[in-house]
């Protein structure tokens, strides 16, 4: 039996030990990790916990995050609750196994503290590794600041382990920003934080000896669509509810509320700002600044990155004149991540806002208040003229030549 | 610890439950369901089993069959180690917090992989679930070739073997590298238990299975399986071929306990030469030329070698 650990009301925690404390708070069966830089803490905290008794389940330190991931999967199938953390390109070497988690419906927690992937190497935060998750088949939770990577990790496992649901999950935070960056932290009890949760349910676990399960087969041409769709249907018609319910269930527990997409004066607003992660903070600092100078500006933060809540977004912009998408991670070949899914999401509605996209901060380059006063610059001019007054995809911060395309 | 399973004669062994079953799509006189069926068979206890990708997953897996009525679990191809590995670590957890569904009773974990997913891609994960000590078997079937995916050369594959990726032709004998040597690699991990074992001494390979499950901690079976399709050989030889490299010393039977304590478990009374192994497969039938026929006698040298150097170990107890 884990001992209970004593918390204050509020802790000064930064994301990664927001993270470790609710894994140890939820009791993970079997924690599968390999350290890697920003995310290395998370599973260090927890080594800590297991060594002072405060965790009673199995903490297991593989050779690779490949061989986390895969014992985490091997664990999971078995029959209990399943945690770890990762980045950049641990994140990129567990790639293979992502996919083998969600199509083996595998409800694991995956705590992705987002960084840049090489090359060149660097150890700071951007989106690279989160956008590189996106098509895997995982839940993607968005967290701000330390006290989203806290709740958002409760919300993750009541989730993912609901047997309507049965999908893994991964909660995201800024590397660095959000990671090492200390915080007022808001805690649950120990009693509190594991009954949100409640006590994991098996389903199909191998070690039910008496009824004995395959787990991942081989399907060809003949069932593997299927089993694809079967997947694609959970994802997309399960998930959103179901997190809207576990945020609505938060809420009445914590007092903190949490929505789908996140909106910073949007009831008004012509122009806005969608983007993820710390940046959502920044934005909404400077869209109070543009408020004040009288431009009507919103924010929109993206809390549920996968799957994409296309018609929450699409009633959240309805109105507005100008979006500019925000992206950290180099679309490389083409127009960023969100601004992709923007489109998409507006492109058969009544909204016809001007849309333009910027990449912003890769490799951990700050995203200043003078960058965001520029974007919203740009989206006055774009709502003012009703067209593009800019290249559709700028990148800022950036040093040397102004780079732009299409 | 539970009880050995006392299996008296062949046909009481052949015959008992049966938790691999027959329905599989395996080639005919493919030796992977023998060795698997003489794992399974020799115990009574709960299994819980897990493959890398290879001939015997896609052949016994496909939905909506399943062949294994024990649970099974397949990721990929390098990682079958780690999913029983982690299976195991979830036992441990459960049996800690006392959330176990049948907690009087204590199943054995067992990976099955090819030699591809041994010797090369699955490396790394066989070495770091050594390393960590999960108490599993991990069952290599080495049939020295890349046979599902058509019979390219793997780091198992023996020198002069003709593989798709390493072919005989006009300026080349085929394999120009030596079988790497598994055994003495896992066994250096300091794993309580590691042997190598061939299907047809049935008697031998048994009795290696029952102490590596009797073993606490990782245990390691290299057996050898010949190949039908790839070796090139008729399907109703199989045993004889793997009688053939057990009697030609080409693969020794033998155990290695705690890294350092090796014992020879089967010394052939008359010794084949490797000539009659070599000769009895198609992948080797171009070393039967003027040209590449040096290469038998080098064989036969290397093969003695090795069996002077088993013995000389085996001797020393180091």
């Amino acid at each position: 039996m884990a001992d209970n650990m004593e918390l204050r009301d509020i802790e000064v925690w930064d994301g990664n030990m927001a993270a470790s404390q609710a894994l140890r708070q939820v009791q993970v069966d079997v924690v599968a990790a390999y350290p890697i830089t920003p995310s290395t803490p998370i599973v260090e905290n927890y080594g800590n916990f297991s060594a002072n008794g405060y965790v009673d389940g199995e903490f297991v330190m593989t050779e690779s995050e490949h061989g986390a991931m895969s014992c985490c999967i091997g664990a999971s199938a078995a029959g209990g609750r399943v945690a770890t953390a990762t980045s950049s390109q641990g994140f990129a070497l567990m790639v293979e196994t992502l996919y083998s988690a969600s199509g083996m419906r595998l409800p694991i927690i995956l705590n992705v503290v987002n960084r840049a992937i090489g090359a060149p190497l660097n150890v700071n935060g951007d989106h690279s590794d989160m956008y590189m998750g996106r098509d895997s088949g995982w839940i993607q939770l968005d967290a701000y600041c330390p006290q989203d990577a806290y709740d958002l990790n409760f919300i993750a496992f009541k989730v993912a382990e609901d047997h309507d649901v049965r999908l893994p999950a991964m909660v995201h935070q800024d590397g660095f920003m959000t990671s090492h960056t200390a915080q007022g932290v808001h805690t649950m009890t120990d009693e509190q934080g594991f009954s949100f949760v409640g006590e994991f349910q098996p389903m199909n676990d191998m070690l039910d000896l008496d009824h004995p399960v395959t787990h991942g087969v081989q399907t060809e041409e003949d069932w593997h669509f299927e089993h694809k769709a079967r997947q694609q249907h959970a994802l997309m018609t399960a998930v959103l509810p179901k997190i809207q319910t576990a945020f609505d269930d938060f809420e009445k527990l914590t007092g903190r509320k949490y929505n789908l997409v996140e909106t910073y004066n949007m009831e008004d607003a012509e122009v806005a700002v969608v983007c993820l992660g710390t940046s959502v903070e920044t934005a909404v600092e400077v869209m109070n600044e543009m408020r004040a100078a009288g431009l009507k500006a919103g924010v929109v933060g993206i809390r549920v990155f996968r799957p994409w809540p296309l018609e929450q977004l699409a009633e959240v912009l309805k109105n507005v004149k100008a979006v500019a998408a925000l992206d950290r991670s180099s679309p490389h070949g083409t127009v960023g991540a969100l601004y992709n899914e923007i489109a998409g999401t507006l492109f058969n509605t009544e909204t016809k806002a001007v849309l333009t996209n910027y990449i912003y901060g890769l490799g951990g380059r700050d995203l200043t208040k003078a960058h965001l006063k520029t974007i919203y610059g740009d989206l006055k001019a774009n709502a003012d003229a009703g067209k593009p007054t800019t290249p559709l995809q700028q990148y800022i911060g950036l040093r040397g030549p102004k780079l732009s395309f299409f | 610890m539970s009880e050995i399973k006392k299996i008296k004669n062949l046909k009481e062994f052949s015959t008992s439950a049966d938790r691999f079953e027959g329905a599989n799509l395996l080639c005919p006189g493919c030796a992977h369901s023998i060795i698997v069926r003489e794992v399974l068979n020799a115990t009574n206890d709960d299994l819980i089993l897990a493959a890398s990708t290879g001939c015997l997953e896609v052949c016994t897996a496909v939905y909506p069959y399943t062949s294994w009525d024990a649970s099974w679990i397949h990721i990929g191809f390098e990682n079958g180690s780690s999913a029983v590995a982690g299976a195991e670590a979830m036992y441990k957890a459960l049996k800690n917090k006392g959330r176990l569904k049948q907690p009087d009773r204590k199943p054995k974990f067992v990976a099955f992989g090819g030699d591809g997913a041994t010797y090369d891609i699955g490396f790394q994960w066989i070495s770091g679930c050594f390393e960590r000590g999960h108490d599993m078997m991990y069952v290599c079937l080495d049939n020295e070739v890349y046979a599902n995916t058509g019979g390219q050369r793997s780091s198992s594959t023996p020198i002069g073997s003709s593989t798709t990726t390493a072919p005989a032709g006009r300026t080349s004998y085929g394999e120009k590298k030596n079988k790497k040597d598994m055994l003495a690699i896992m066994a250096a991990h300091g794993a309580p238990y590691v042997a190598q074992v061939s299907p047809s001494k049935w008697k031998d390979m048994v009795a290696k299975i029952q102490k590596g499950f009797a073993a606490e901690g990782p245990v390691f079976i290299n057996a050898i399986s010949p190949c039908t399709t790839e070796w090139k050989f008729a399907p109703e030889d199989t045993i004889a071929m793997t009688d053939l490299a057990t009697d030609s010393l080409v693969f020794p039977l033998y155990e290695i306990i705690n890294g350092t304590e090796l014992n020879i478990t089967y010394r052939p009374k008359n010794i084949v030469p490797v000539r009659d192994y070599l000769g009895a497969q198609g992948r080797f039938k171009h070393l039967f030329t003027k040209q590449y026929e040096y290469l038998i006698d080098e064989w036969q040298v290397r093969v003695d070698n090795e069996w002077a150097r088993l013995q000389r170990r085996e001797e020393a107890r180091v």
